[in-house]
């Protein structure tokens, strides 16, 4: 008798404590979904603001109606930049300056992290420490120094540096390879010591354990890399706007502000165009790649 | 195939001394075990061997070439870490040809070594797959297809069991012995784990604290240990260690263990421990199967006593039974069917034939 009325007692006690513990996780997905949603609208409105001013016609952008709203569709912004010879220049040459600045930046940081993170050498500590510290040196501090470097350096020797594009290729690494080197630094860590030891063993000297047990072994933090390298120069403002002048030697971010305000003209429609396509190719390599992104910053981070 | 030849070796960390000059002479052929707890050197001596640490001091030769200053892709060894260091990238026949096609070799002859290499280890239907599809056991075989394929001078094995359950290990250990019977390179082997030691080894190197405490083939170690360490350290459960006095009580020569309990000691070795009685106390030796429990009838040299049990431990083929002596627990081996009992007295006989004598201060067999 005892035993009967005891038995259902125990269970509604145990299912109210699973009750709560789900109410609990439904209050926590709750509060996520709330700050994502707050999240998304906060960091979407801008790409979705120029979405629509992009398909705007500039009479449209400036009469007072709803600014949310694109009542006469039109994709002439769209066409005026496509077939604009200038526009095609500045994505041509934010093209070359990002894709070599990508391999220049690979061809330092991954042997010099290999070397910081194996190699033990006289000093490999505290160079490994000062390539982290100058990253955390802003380029806004850089860029007036290292103009004065340029011009001292055409004085010297009389090649102009300033208002070339490929200046870029000089001044981006100075922003990418120090943090590529402390993400490969901290990728290779998580290596096993022993695998260099067999291949050392197996015959392979330093080049070829970098080339064929590394780089394979660390692709992931190496995409991460590469990818992070492509962002912060495909997105680079201040450096390409103090070195670079001419309508020719332009990049992208630098080239629309410069040619699409006039004085006191802001041609909105396409300015907005511009920044929206030149978004794209960021874009669609986050989207392909974005799982190595995450696996390559986490590993970095943890085991580093 | 090549001798090793170790002479004086010393490896200093920085003011810590993890070999203190060491001399190992291995033969060709040889299958040698590097044994001892951790922190005793064996695996910086093997690192060493391999050209992977640094001689502060010494040379070491293999196959009769100096090779302290020569990398360890040039000394022709091939070695198996303890955590496999598979390259994760590669496929198992991959991973075993690494080696031949960095030296370029050509490719029928890579794939013939391969081939014949998985036929031995018996991983021939794993040759495409990668070393994450595989299992512990698995990866064992193939690190050590790896070094097969080389046909190196000198295999060298880092305690390469440990990762693997114990059921698993034993079955490793025998493919081993299995391969060197095959292949017979010469085989330096480390390992903390002492059966391994005596089951693989032709001989077995015990080190302890940076030093060689005895070489010698697994009986020699066994039967006639040379330190109280190696005697400790090699058998299992250990030997027991009584502490008693050597003394002369009428006209023979006794093991004075308590006021209860004292041992003749046999004829045949009174001789030899007659110039160590009165030194005051010394350390009776004796392995848990030279503790058994008291025949009817003993035999010369075995010596009955009563013996208080602890614990009792079935374990199918023998018991094994622990009792005090002077407040240490001792270990014996009794028949099953003896009727050993928890916490039941039982009469227990010393085989004292097969005793060892230790002097506690040096630490040396007498």
């Amino acid at each position: 008798m005892t035993a009967a009325t005891a038995t259902p007692d125990k269970t509604t006690e145990i299912r109210m404590k699973y009750g709560s513990m789900s109410n609990d996780r439904k209050w926590a997905l709750r509060w996520s979904y709330f700050f994502l949603v707050l999240f998304a609208i906060f960091f979407l409105t801008p790409p979705i603001y120029m979405l629509i001013t992009s398909l705007k016609t500039s009479q449209e952008i400036s009469a007072i109606t709803n600014p949310w709203w694109v009542f006469n569709p039109t994709l002439d912004n769209y066409r005026e930049l496509l077939t604009s010879n200038s526009y095609l220049t500045f994505f041509l040459n934010s093209s070359i300056v990002t894709i070599s600045v990508v391999i220049i930046t690979m061809l330092i940081s991954v042997p010099a992290a290999f070397a910081l993170s194996r190699m033990r050498f006289w000093g490999s500590t505290v160079l490994g420490m000062g390539v982290f510290l100058t990253y955390l040196i802003p380029e806004t501090l850089l860029f007036i120094p290292l103009f004065k470097m340029m011009a001292v350096f055409n004085e010297w020797t009389g090649i102009a540096l300033i208002n070339r594009w490929w200046v870029l290729l000089i001044l981006y690494p100075t922003l990418t390879v120090p943090f590529t080197t402390w993400i490969m630094i901290g990728y290779f860590a998580s290596i096993p010591k022993e695998l260099d030891e067999a291949a050392l063993i197996d015959g392979a000297t330093w080049l070829q354990t970098l080339t064929k047990i590394f780089i394979p072994v660390a692709l992931p933090g190496l995409i991460a890399a590469m990818i992070f390298t492509f962002t912060v120069s495909w997105a680079q403002f201040l450096y390409p706007l103090a070195f670079t002048t001419s309508e020719s030697q332009l990049v992208l971010p630098v080239g629309i502000i410069t040619t699409l305000i006039k004085g006191d003209v802001f041609n909105w429609g396409q300015i907005m165009t511009g920044a929206l396509l030149g978004a794209a190719p960021p874009l669609i390599i986050y989207a392909f790649l974005m799982d190595y992104y995450i696996a390559g910053l986490t590993a970095g981070a943890t085991k580093g | 195939m090549a001798e090793v030849h170790i002479r004086k070796v010393v490896k200093k960390y920085d003011e810590v001394l993890a070999v203190r000059g060491i001399d190992l002479d291995i033969r060709d052929h040889e299958f040698v075990v590097l044994v001892g707890p951790s922190g005793c050197g064996k695996t910086t001596t093997l690192r060493m061997i391999a050209g992977l640490e640094d001689i502060t001091d010494g040379e070491i030769a293999i196959g009769g070439d100096v090779v302290n200053d020569v990398p360890p892709k040039d000394r022709d060894i091939a070695m198996v870490f303890q955590n496999y260091a598979l390259y994760p990238h590669m496929t198992v026949h991959e991973n075993m040809s690494f080696g031949l096609r960095l030296k370029k070799f050509p490719k029928d002859e890579i794939n013939r070594r391969v081939d014949e290499a998985a036929r031995i280890l018996d991983i021939t239907e794993l040759l495409d797959r990668k070393p994450k599809q595989l299992s512990g056991g698995q990866r064992q075989r193939v690190a050590m297809g790896r070094a097969i394929v080389r046909n190196p001078k000198v295999f060298l094995f880092d305690e390469p069991l440990s990762n693997l359950d114990a059921k698993l290990r034993v079955q490793m250990r025998i493919e081993i012995k299995k391969v060197h019977q095959k292949v017979r390179t010469t085989t330096v082997y480390v390992t903390h784990d002492q059966v391994e030691a005596m089951t693989l080894a032709d001989r077995v190197v015990v080190m302890n604290h940076g030093v060689i405490e005895q070489v010698g083939t697994p009986t020699e170690l066994y039967h006639n240990p040379r330190t109280r360490f190696v005697a400790g350290f090699i058998g299992s459960p250990a030997m027991n260690f009584i502490s008693c006095n050597l003394q002369e009580e009428g006209g023979q020569l006794k093991l004075r263990v308590n006021n209860d309990l004292s041992l003749p000691v046999p004829p045949a070795r009174a001789g030899k421990y007659m110039q160590h009685k009165g030194n005051g106390s010394v350390l009776l030796g004796l392995r848990p199967e030279h503790l058994t429990e008291a025949r009817s009838q003993l035999e010369p040299g075995v010596v009955a006593f009563d013996a208080n049990l602890d614990v009792t431990e079935p374990m199918g083929m023998e018991t094994l039974v622990y009792f005090p002596i002077n407040g240490e627990t001792i270990c014996g081996r009794v028949n099953p069917s003896a009727g050993a009992k928890d916490g039941a007295p039982l009469k227990m006989a010393a085989d004292l034939n097969q005793m060892h004598l230790i002097d506690p201060k040096s630490g040396l067999v007498l």
